[in-house]
């Protein structure tokens, strides 16, 4: 369409500047304050150009981290925080992809009540239901290890709906065609439907790391052994102790750590991202 | 290579819904069957109880000499080709002709073979390695027609293969499915609504209407003979003139005195109404000219007669130079004549 | 409910493959719930040795606690502010990506990553950016002759999780809104310049009209983010103070019950909370239900 408006033009462009400059300033503040010296942060205003001190601090929280915090080094967070958004990202896809099959594919008594159980879950988020949860993971024993910091969180609707909306958009004749081709359910789940339902499962396993790597309550929750940490909860120790010993340049550190790996994941994962985050909440 | 025969099969869906009615029909070895009728008939709830595909609730279909009734699709040894093809979008060409046997444990060098052998008949050799999406829908066409012709099936069943292809190809894959199917010899049930490529295809033609057969025939004799209004309305394009008989007894047309006595309905096709008056015995009605369809080599001649409700179509070869408002005398031959029966619609004999 | 034309008809076979997800579901989501709801009717003995049936007692004296009330009226501030701000941040965003071309993939790069950003951190990043003594923005109101401090004044506390929870919630609205701004037909708009609308007046009597379902799906999702996922900014940040200022409520449920083990009174709250959930989820979903056509 002709659209001859150049101050339009610029307008659009100075809106979208400022609106990045805005998103981005807090991360640029955080990632200068990463960079100083210590002492920095002893008296006045936060610089807004690099120190230093940036491969010191990261290095020092990387293999130490914050000992007065009771906080283990970073490099641990970070390998469980991948642990969790990993182990939550498979079993959330392998749980909801088998449900959402037998819901489309078969019929069989108490059907439609399965599909409302797992449908209850969007109603139950972990913050409504603490105690009991915790209650039920203590009981079993799973406090402080990696199956109790994921298995209750991979139960997801979201996934299973998006599965359900996708199979029902494979034609029908597909299966038939492979039924007389010779194709049982398992054949023709892994043959046709897993092979098909490839760039639903990466778009919806980025979605579900970012899930899992930002989980904080949960973690803190049913972990109380340092060793069980991941960096997202563990950031929050450490900033409740910065107020008290200026370490801002060493939180902020942590910080960036922290934002890293899933943002990364947006910023290269950008088609699927959008893909999987405006897809499963349909 | 084998017989079908069906006989009493019904099909109730939930909710008492009748698709199938105690039909039976029995296809021969090698025979080429056309289901064909509107759609709602059962044709393709016909065919996909044939396949497995849909459970049969009452009377019984074998292939051979087995009763298929509660084998799976793949027991029961048939092809199928689909009107959407249902390639296996994310398989090669090669990959989708193969699957089936594969999944039945054919030896490797027998895939390669008959592989190979599909596709030269069906020339798509240069596609192999291509994925469906990168075909044309006639290309697509040839690789579901492959995938059925490797299995070396007792039966091919098409379920309105054609219809997503455009006129013309559709009329060039028509005459290839007949070349290929005699070919090979294989019983084959062809389901389709566009009773055109009925009538070219089918060894034996079945007209379905409402979960049952109303005619089974050569194609030729169905045109000719048909034995039910329905019939003689839905083959032909446009249909048979059907008129109602009080009508013309009321303008005072020539009946021949041979008509039987229960007609309701005469019927004559388009073709056998002419406008110069024939030598033998025959009735004529006055009529005006309402509208000239030109096609081509021949024209469609819509008439409006007094006393007839819908108007009598006519088909003249050449171009028909008429202007509406024209005063046509429509002639039509007492043996050109149809009659159906007032109650029940079938066809009456002369007495 | 909706299935293929043909299915298998194993009989065992659906059963496992749902069992997983049916197990965890049932373990730690409804049967915890079903324990929320118990609770919610009893009361323990300080020691927690005897529970007692106590009707509807929690319920009533929450209903009677300032506190408690007060936890409302901030969540509703609370929760207006963000999604207001953070849906007419990114619409306006979303509007002017949509006009470009060219630059739309790196300006959209730019601006969705927050969606990664833990809640928490969030929280952690803006505390910083606004503490009272070191705080960039601090120094910056300054200059104007404005004090911040979020420690002891309520309203600044609550500014500063308004910011960080809109700051996080950007990203994802904007997303949408360019997602729904895309699947506007492009012959609708050409129509309307044809018919002598200019650029803003297309915008809001043709674009916005168009988006209503896109906007109404954002604002129960909004306001579900604000009032449950921004635990984590809450407690990165105010711990729910200074004086109670912003306290919400997904906040008050740890605080009380987590943390002061108050059981009953926690449960009662849990199950509140659960209402408000379900009443969104069935709204959203009602709604959706007509919008698209399954």
């Amino acid at each position: 369409m002709v659209e001859n408006r150049p101050f339009l033009n610029v307008l659009t462009h100075l809106v979208l500047i400022l609106g990045v400059a805005v998103v981005v300033f807090p991360v640029y503040v955080a990632f200068i304050a990463s960079t100083q010296a210590p002492g920095t942060f002893f008296r006045g205003v936060t610089p807004l150009l690099p120190g230093p001190a940036m491969v010191e601090n990261y290095a020092h929280m990387l293999t130490e981290g914050m000992s007065t915090s009771g906080a283990p080094p970073l490099w641990l967070m970070l390998i469980n925080s991948t642990w969790m958004a990993i182990i939550i990202t498979g079993g959330k896809i392998a749980i909801s992809i088998i449900s959402a099959y037998a819901i489309v594919y078969f019929k069989f008594p108490f059907r439609t009540l399965a599909f409302w159980i797992i449908f209850v879950t969007l109603m139950l988020p972990v913050e409504v239901r603490i105690i009991p949860t915790f209650a039920v993971v203590s009981n079993l024993g799973l406090l402080n290890s990696y199956v109790g910091l994921t298995l209750p969180l991979i139960a997801s609707a979201t996934a299973t709906f998006l599965f359900r909306q996708f199979f029902l958009t494979i034609p029908d004749e597909l299966m038939e065609a492979a039924r007389v081709d010779g194709a049982g359910p398992i054949k023709f789940f892994k043959d046709i439907l897993l092979p098909l339902s490839r760039t639903n499962i990466a778009a919806l396993s980025v979605i579900m790391f970012i899930y899992g790597w930002v989980q904080y309550l949960w973690p803190l929750l049913v972990t109380t052994d340092s060793r069980y940490y991941t960096i997202v909860m563990g950031i929050k120790r450490m900033a409740a102790y910065a107020d008290q010993q200026p370490q801002w340049h060493l939180v902020m550190a942590a910080v960036i750590l922290a934002m890293l790996p899933p943002v990364l994941v947006v910023i290269f994962m950008q088609r699927l991202f959008v893909k999987g985050l405006v897809e499963t909440e349909k | 290579m084998a017989r079908i025969e069906i006989s009493g099969v019904s099909k109730v869906y939930p909710g008492n819904v009748e698709a199938i009615k105690d039909l039976s029909l029995s296809i021969n070895d090698g025979e080429l069957v056309v289901l064909v009728g509107p759609s709602g008939c059962g044709k393709s709830t016909l065919l996909r109880m044939i396949a497995g595909l849909e459970t049969i609730t009452g009377g019984t279909i074998s292939i051979g000499e087995t009763v298929v009734n509660k084998l799976e699709p793949a027991e029961r040894d048939i092809a199928m080709v689909f009107q959407n093809y249902a390639l296996y979008p994310h398989m090669s060409v090669r990959g989708n002709l193969e699957y089936g046997l594969k999944n039945r444990g054919t030896q490797r060098a027998e895939i390669d073979k008959r592989v190979a052998d599909a596709a030269r008949i069906l020339e798509i050799e240069a596609f192999l390695d291509r994925k469906p999406r990168q075909l044309s829908g006639g290309q697509r066409q040839r690789v579901a027609m492959g995938r059925a012709i490797v299995r070396q099936p007792k039966a091919f069943l098409f379920d309105e293969p054609l219809s997503n292809l455009d006129a013309k190809l559709r009329a060039h894959m028509r005459v290839e499915i007949r070349r290929l199917q005699r070919a090979l010899g294989t019983t084959s049930v062809y389901v389709t609504h566009d009773q055109l490529e009925a009538m070219t295809l089918a060894d034996k033609l079945v007209v379905m209407n409402g979960g049952v057969i109303e005619q089974v025939g050569k194609p030729l004799d169905v045109y000719s003979d048909p034995q039910s209004l329905f019939v003689a309305a839905f083959m032909g394009s446009p249909g048979m003139n059907l008129i109602d008989i009080e009508s013309l007894r009321a303008i005072g047309a020539d009946l021949p005195g041979s008509i039987p006595t229960a007609t309701g309905t005469v019927g004559v096709r388009p073709e056998d109404i002419v406008l110069e008056k024939p030598a033998g015995p025959h009735l004529t009605i006055a009529a005006t000219l309402d509208a000239v369809e030109l096609v081509g080599s021949e024209s469609l001649v819509y008439a409006n007669a007094k006393g007839i409700e819908k108007d009598i179509i006519l088909r003249s070869s050449g171009i028909h130079r008429g202007n509406p408002g024209d005063v046509l005398a429509l002639h039509i031959p007492h043996s050109a004549l149809h009659s159906f029966a007032r109650e029940s619609g079938r066809k009456v004999a002369a007495a | 409910m909706q299935t293929k034309r043909t299915i298998f008809s194993n009989k065992g076979l659906p059963y496992l493959l749902l069992a997983p997800q049916l197990a965890i579901t049932i373990v730690f989501f409804i049967w915890p719930a079903a324990q929320a709801v118990k609770s919610s009717f009893e009361r323990e003995d300080p020691f927690g040795l005897r529970t007692s049936f106590v009707w509807f007692q929690n319920y009533t004296r929450l209903f009677t606690d300032p506190n408690y009330l007060n936890s409302f009226g901030r969540t509703l501030i609370f929760a207006v502010s963000v999604t207001f701000l953070a849906m007419a941040i990114a619409l306006l965003l979303a509007a002017a990506v949509n006009r470009l071309i060219r630059s739309s993939n790196v300006y959209t790069t730019l601006l969705v990553w927050p969606y990664a950003v833990a809640p928490v951190v969030a929280g952690i990043l803006w505390w910083f950016m606004f503490n009272p003594s070191i705080g960039i923005l601090p120094y910056a109101l300054g200059q104007f002759g404005i004090t911040w401090n979020h420690r002891t004044s309520g309203t600044d506390a609550m500014i500063l999780v308004i910011i960080a929870a809109t700051w996080k919630q950007i990203s994802y609205n904007f997303l949408f809104f360019l997602a729904g701004m895309q699947s506007i037909p492009n012959s609708l708009t050409e129509a309307a310049a044809i018919d002598g609308a200019g650029p803003f007046k297309r915008f809001w009597t043709i674009v916005f009209p168009l988006l209503s379902p896109t906007t109404f799906f954002l604002m129960i999702i909004n306001i579900n983010y604000a009032m449950f996922d921004t635990f984590g900014i809450i407690d990165g940040t105010t711990s729910g103070g200074p004086n109670q200022a912003t306290n919400i409520l997904v906040y008050k449920v740890y605080d009380d019950g987590f943390l002061g083990l108050n059981i009953g009174s926690s449960a009662a709250q849990s199950v509140i909370l659960m209402l408000i959930v379900i009443a969104l989820v069935f709204v959203q979903f009602r709604f959706i239900e007509r919008r698209v056509q399954y």
